[in-house]
């Protein structure tokens, strides 16, 4: 049998559409945001083929609350939108959270705050996706670069939030929503799918928040005899309010930051350019790091080694990764469309300052502008 | 003979409810209605927001989920579209689903999706300690209404008739068999289904406005309840500072949602324009 491989010109929305049904996405809710709608317009037209539901809902909230109640009926969601939609569904986020429930949000980011600039690219929902939600809480925040890692970082998203049982961010922006790539579709036999696990406990054993090592409890698909209760309330391992057992609630919030870290190395995923030698590394995401990469290549042709490290993973922060690459850097360089919110995580870890470069009038950081930076430092070294 | 017990979580009662509060009958109701249409319990969803209607479901043996304030019929749709051989059932109060969550609710009645939501109306939010809600009726007190509520309450029926829900009933505590037959006649309705059950908040409401017992205010509602069957024996002026109880509105007409769904997903399986 062979393999079949499908090139195709996809725009980043479509392609996060495509893998998302590949991914086995069978419900979609959303309500039309730009530089978003797209998503919702191909899963419109894509999800009553594959036998799935596409429903536009009244806002923002109540799609992501349709979201988690067709998860919690045992089926992978989605919904997808921007920053002002993203900043509405982060209360019913924190709730996915606490009672363990998958989903995967796409947040196509624009200029904020508030409508900013509805229509031109942004980075600067790197903290709302970590803290937008009230409370200590897991999440997974993945962000692609290109179409292709659009593609790829989608089903990657699906499968993490199936894993852990959490919801996942993909942070993608407008430039990468909007631009139209080649990208390769692996034959579906190749594309490696997570899908939660299942109880095999009967009713009277099952308890819906009991969890191994890993601190992931295994689901129950509802109307067969596992009728076991719900609540955003922090809960026993049964379902539920324990709200002045202090121990229960300890365990609890513990147990849902330790899906995380015994997952830390699976789901940290990064690209490195020319590092192997590089007195410069610049650490980059999203579609910034497509500047940074000419920038590389530009600074090397001036006899600056550089090298770029690019963040797929930005939640958990892979301060270890961060931390081994810079460590020969002479300058660390983090470019962002914000004014300035992963640096700081950047140089947590790596103990000293970085090299900020920040733009926020909604145009992309160019390659050239990331060189003069470079160059300046250089020139007062 | 009902067997109560059946139906419910021994080990969580006892409730948290204040002494007097009319959820408990409201429970005693949904487990009437459920036993009368011969459901089991592995079919019925019980989702809640947050308030102490939300609270009901900790007690009753379903599958029960509480949900964040409001949103409790958003999620419910996203459920019911995905496990439509399941009843889905919300249960709301006045602050949770005719204040925050009011924007759901309309949208849930627009669709006509077949979910059976049961709004208790105690006119106050309990929970937090007595705050009046859009249906506190104007003049009443409350403790973020200290000088007397200034603000018109509504009709929530006929708000989710407007809507486009296609059965809408009102009951009360006192009148606890209604509750239960219209409950029953809702689960059994194809299409959105609505119950407004008028409720009692001695501790909330009550002693605020000159109703300090469960009993005053149980009194209340006898006397302010007219069975729609009735109605035409008042005048309009005696209608005033009354409300109907029973049957509103039904529409067997109206196509309802998931099975709109179904029909455009088979449509397309068979390879037509959907």
């Amino acid at each position: 049998m062979s393999l079949k491989e499908d090139v195709r010109f996809m725009q980043g929305n479509e392609a996060i559409a495509e893998a998302a049904i590949l991914a086995g996405v069978r419900f979609f809710a959303g309500y039309p945001i730009t530089p978003a709608t797209e998503i919702a317009e191909m899963m419109a037209l894509r999800m009553p083929q594959v036998g799935g539901v596409f429903i536009q809902m009244e806002d923002e909230i109540a799609s992501i609350a349709a979201v988690i109640g067709a998860s919690m009926a045992g089926f992978k969601a989605m919904t997808a939108t921007s920053g002002p939609g993203f900043t509405l569904m982060q209360e019913n986020l924190g709730y996915a959270t606490i009672v363990d429930i998958p989903c995967v949000i796409v947040d196509v980011q624009r200029g904020g705050p508030s409508t900013g600039l509805p229509t031109l690219p942004a980075q600067g929902d790197v903290m709302q996706a970590r803290w937008g939600t009230h409370g200590d809480h897991p999440i997974v925040v993945l962000c692609p670069a290109t179409v292709q890692e659009a593609f790829e970082l989608t089903i990657e998203a699906f499968n993490i939030s199936e894993l852990i049982r959490n919801p996942v961010i993909l942070l993608s922006d407008a430039v990468v929503g909007h631009v139209r790539e080649k990208v390769t579709l692996p034959d579906p036999s190749r594309i490696r799918i997570v899908n939660r696990r299942v109880t095999n406990l009967p009713p009277e054993q099952y308890k819906p928040f009991a969890a191994g090592p890993d601190g992931v409890p295994d689901f129950a698909y509802r109307g067969k005899g596992y009728r076991y209760h719900v609540t955003s309330n922090v809960h026993d391992e049964e379902g539920f309010p324990a709200t002045y057992n202090h121990k229960v609630a300890n365990e609890l919030i513990r147990r849902l930051h330790k899906k995380i870290e015994f997952y830390r190395k699976e789901i940290t995923y990064y690209k490195t350019y020319r590092v192997e030698d590089s007195d410069v590394l610049i650490v980059a995401y999203g579609c910034t790091a497509r500047s940074a990469k000419d920038a590389v290549n530009m600074l090397r042709e001036g006899g600056i080694r550089a090298g770029l490290l690019q963040l797929q993973t930005l939640w958990p922060f892979p301060g270890e990764v961060v931390e081994g690459y810079a460590k020969r850097a002479k300058v660390v360089v983090v470019p962002e469309m914000n004014m300035g919110q992963l640096v700081g995580e950047v140089e947590r870890c790596i103990c000293r300052k970085a090299v900020r470069i920040n733009r926020v009038d909604g145009k992309m950081i160019s390659p050239w502008e990331i060189v003069d930076a470079i160059k300046e430092v250089f020139s007062h070294a | 003979m009902l067997d109560i017990k059946k139906y419910l979580r021994l080990s969580k009662l006892p409730h948290i409810w204040c002494p007097g509060c009319g959820n408990g009958s409201v429970v005693r109701a949904l487990i009437m209605a459920v036993d009368k249409l011969g459901l089991s319990k592995d079919e019925i969803v019980l989702f809640t927001g947050i308030g102490c209607s939300a609270r009901t479901n900790v007690i009753v043996d379903f599958n029960t989920i509480q949900t964040t304030h409001g949103r409790t019929l958003a999620f419910a749709t996203g459920f019911k579209l995905m496990r439509p051989d399941m009843k889905v059932i919300v249960i709301t109060g006045d602050g949770d689903g005719a204040a925050i969550g009011g924007n759901h609710l309309i949208h849930a009645a627009r669709r006509n999706i077949d979910i059976t939501t049961i709004l208790i109306n105690n006119s106050i939010y309990g929970m937090t300690g007595g705050q009046y809600s859009p249906l506190s009726p104007q003049g009443t007190y409350a403790t973020t209404a200290p000088y007397g509520n200034i603000e018109p309450s509504f009709d929530i029926c006929k708000l989710v008739e407007a809507a486009g829900a296609t059965f809408i009933a009102r009951s009360t505590v006192y009148h606890i068999q209604l509750t239960a037959d219209l409950i029953a006649k809702a689960i059994a309705h194809k299409g959105f289904s609505f119950i407004e059950v008028v409720s009692q908040c001695p501790v909330g409401y009550g002693r605020r406005n000159r109703m300090r017992t469960p009993y005053e205010m149980l009194m209340w509602q006898k006397e302010h309840a007219v069975l729609v069957q009735q109605a035409q024996r008042y005048s309009l002026e005696e209608m005033k500072d009354k409300f109907l109880i029973g049957e509103l509105f039904v529409n067997k007409e109206k196509r309802e949602y998931t099975e709109l769904y179904e029909e455009l997903r088979r449509k397309l399986a068979e390879g037509g324009e959907g």
